[in-house]
């Protein structure tokens, strides 16, 4: 039951999009045309997504460890 | 004593106006809900996604990679000014036809309570289109203008004008002025004035033809027509083609109009600043597109401050407003002699065709001599005569049943209901609660058509018209 109200949901959820992008007044072609240009820009951007995120905080990350980690020495020096 | 009768009258004036409560004597809820943003936004993705395949449709039949199946100039016409190029045919090529099997389905049958419609399919995405030749029966009709139920097949409308049309035939073949006028003519436009409570009358065969061929009758160079934005057609055609000067108010915004009051008796005509020879206020009882009613004792409290004449035009509301049906007028319990032109037609609540104007004797006995419509055109069918008058007798109780006060009840009631409940679904429905007309907002395109099929399937007629879905309330029978 669980499975069959989820599986209606997603196909409600699937009719709404073609009805906002009106791909459901598309001919055949034209929609494979749109959800191939559409599939391709999510993969790209998922893509870009999954190799340049993680370097991205990393570096974030550093960038503010360096900030703090500047006063944290600055103030030791004073105990010193 | 004159001078404190006058002051005493002018001081009663100045109450009717300024305190506006008093003008109306029944609660006035009229709105026009703002469209949601993310509704908005969606909206034009849908259109941008279409109109870029519009382009690159448009370039492929450029180029010859596709057949272009919408009308083109010929070979030797392609040096000539374009035809095709604007925005409009663009927007007719490539979204329109996408959607345009929603609308303009023919039906085969009395457009009653249900309504039959041949089945209709398209093989090449709505360029062309064929009968199957199945006939969907009992649909639900929401889309004519059959407000009180009185174009049937069956029932006293229809006798009386069968019998009529046994006895008189269906054709005129003359103008109202020449062979045209029937006796029949004669006891429609009594009945008329009679019913709208006015002196006189006079019936046209067409309403279109009723607002077109009877403005420039009353109205010329030298005149003033004040005119609401969302006029209808025939309306706008008659201010334009009888010569006047237009101006245009905000759609119900009766601080406009007094603005542009004012400003005609102050400035006067443009160059010569001499006074306008009549001002005509144009408006309408209730406005098809948007389903808001006027606000009628505004505008007459505005007309006789200012001493211009108005001209009502009932399509919609004649029949179908009021407690017994009489119109807009009624509805706000005024008389019917503050409106100097009293317009309607008989397309609408009495099922039949034509329209009529009713006001002062002296104004009906002009337009019989100086109308276009008296003059050229054909007179209306007798049958149709017989059936504008069964029903206007059966609305009026005078055929000693109170069917019709009880369709004219059963209708405000439906409306109330209707509005309602689309309320309550969550609907976005423009114009004022009493109102017939019921225009419900869709927005993007692509649900236009999904709905118009949709209800189709589960068996609802509905009239679509672009970005609108205009269900027009039907009396429900049991």
């Amino acid at each position: 039951m669980d499975i069959k109200s989820l599986k209606n949901y997603l196909y409600w959820l699937y009719c709404q999009f073609e009805l906002i992008t009106c791909s459901y007044l598309m001919e055949p072609w034209e929609k494979l045309l749109f959800y191939t240009f559409n599939i391709t820009m999510l993969v790209m951007v998922l893509y870009t997504a999954y190799i340049f995120v993680p370097v991205h905080i990393s570096t974030a990350f550093q960038f503010f460890l360096h900030l703090l980690g500047n006063q944290h020495e600055n103030t030791v020096s004073l105990v010193k | 004593l004159k001078n404190v009768n006058e002051m005493l009258n002018c001081t009663k004036f100045v109450n009717q106006i300024v305190h506006n409560g008093g003008l109306y004597k029944r609660p006035f809820n009229e709105a026009f809900e703002e469209t949601p943003m993310l509704v908005a936004v969606l909206t034009y993705v849908g259109y941008g996604v279409l109109t870029l395949f519009g382009y690159l449709r448009d370039f492929m039949r450029q180029w010859k990679i596709e057949k272009c199946q919408n009308a083109t100039e010929r070979a030797e016409q392609k040096d000539f000014v374009p035809l095709y190029q604007d925005f409009e045919n663009f927007y007719n090529r490539n979204l329109y036809t996408r959607i345009r099997d929603s609308w303009n389905r023919p039906i085969c049958s009395v457009p009653g309570a249900k309504v039959d419609m041949m089945e209709r399919v398209s093989h090449d995405y709505n360029w062309t289109f064929t009968y199957t030749g199945r006939v969907i029966k009992d649909i639900i009709n929401m889309g004519s203008y059959n407000y009180l139920g009185f174009a049937q097949k069956a029932g006293t409308c229809q006798e009386a004008a069968a019998e009529v049309l046994s006895q008189y035939g269906a054709g005129v073949c003359s103008t109202r002025q020449e062979m045209g006028n029937l006796d029949k003519h004669e006891e429609l436009e009594e009945l008329v004035a009679r019913f709208l409570g006015v002196e006189s009358a006079m019936a046209y065969g067409m309403g279109f033809a009723t607002n077109s061929m009877n403005i420039p009758a009353l109205v010329g160079k030298g005149c003033l027509i004040l005119s609401d934005e969302l006029n209808h057609a025939s309306l706008v055609l008659g201010a334009r083609l009888s010569g006047a000067t237009i101006r245009i108010f905000k759609h119900n915004n009766m601080q406009s109009l007094e603005k542009l009051l004012k400003d005609a008796i102050v400035h006067g005509q443009p160059r010569t600043r001499r006074p306008w020879k009549k001002i005509l206020i144009l408006v309408e009882g209730i406005y098809s597109m948007e389903g808001s009613i006027v606000r009628l004792p505004e505008v007459i409290a505005l007309k006789k401050k200012y001493k211009s004449y108005l001209y009502l035009d009932e399509a919609h509301s004649i029949g179908a407003l009021g407690p017994s049906g009489r119109g807009v007028v009624e509805y706000f319990g005024l008389s019917p002699e503050d409106v100097d032109v009293m317009m309607g037609t008989f397309t609408k609540s009495f099922g039949a065709a034509g329209g009529y104007i009713g006001g002062k004797k002296e104004l009906i006995d002009y337009l019989r001599t100086y109308s276009h419509s008296a003059v050229y055109a054909t007179s209306l069918s007798p049958p149709v005569v017989e059936q504008v008058i069964t029903s206007m007798k059966c609305i009026m109780g005078e055929d000693g049943t109170t069917v019709g006060k009880a369709r004219v009840q059963q209708l405000a009631e439906n409306t109330r209901y209707f509005r309602r409940r689309l309320k309550e679904m969550g609907f976005i429905i423009y114009g004022n609660e009493d109102s017939p007309v019921v225009p419900l907002m869709l927005y993007m395109p692509g649900s236009n058509f999904t709905t118009t099929c949709h209800v189709l399937k589960i068996g609802l007629f509905v009239f679509s018209f672009y970005l609108y879905v205009k269900c027009i309330y039907v009396l429900k029978r049991s």
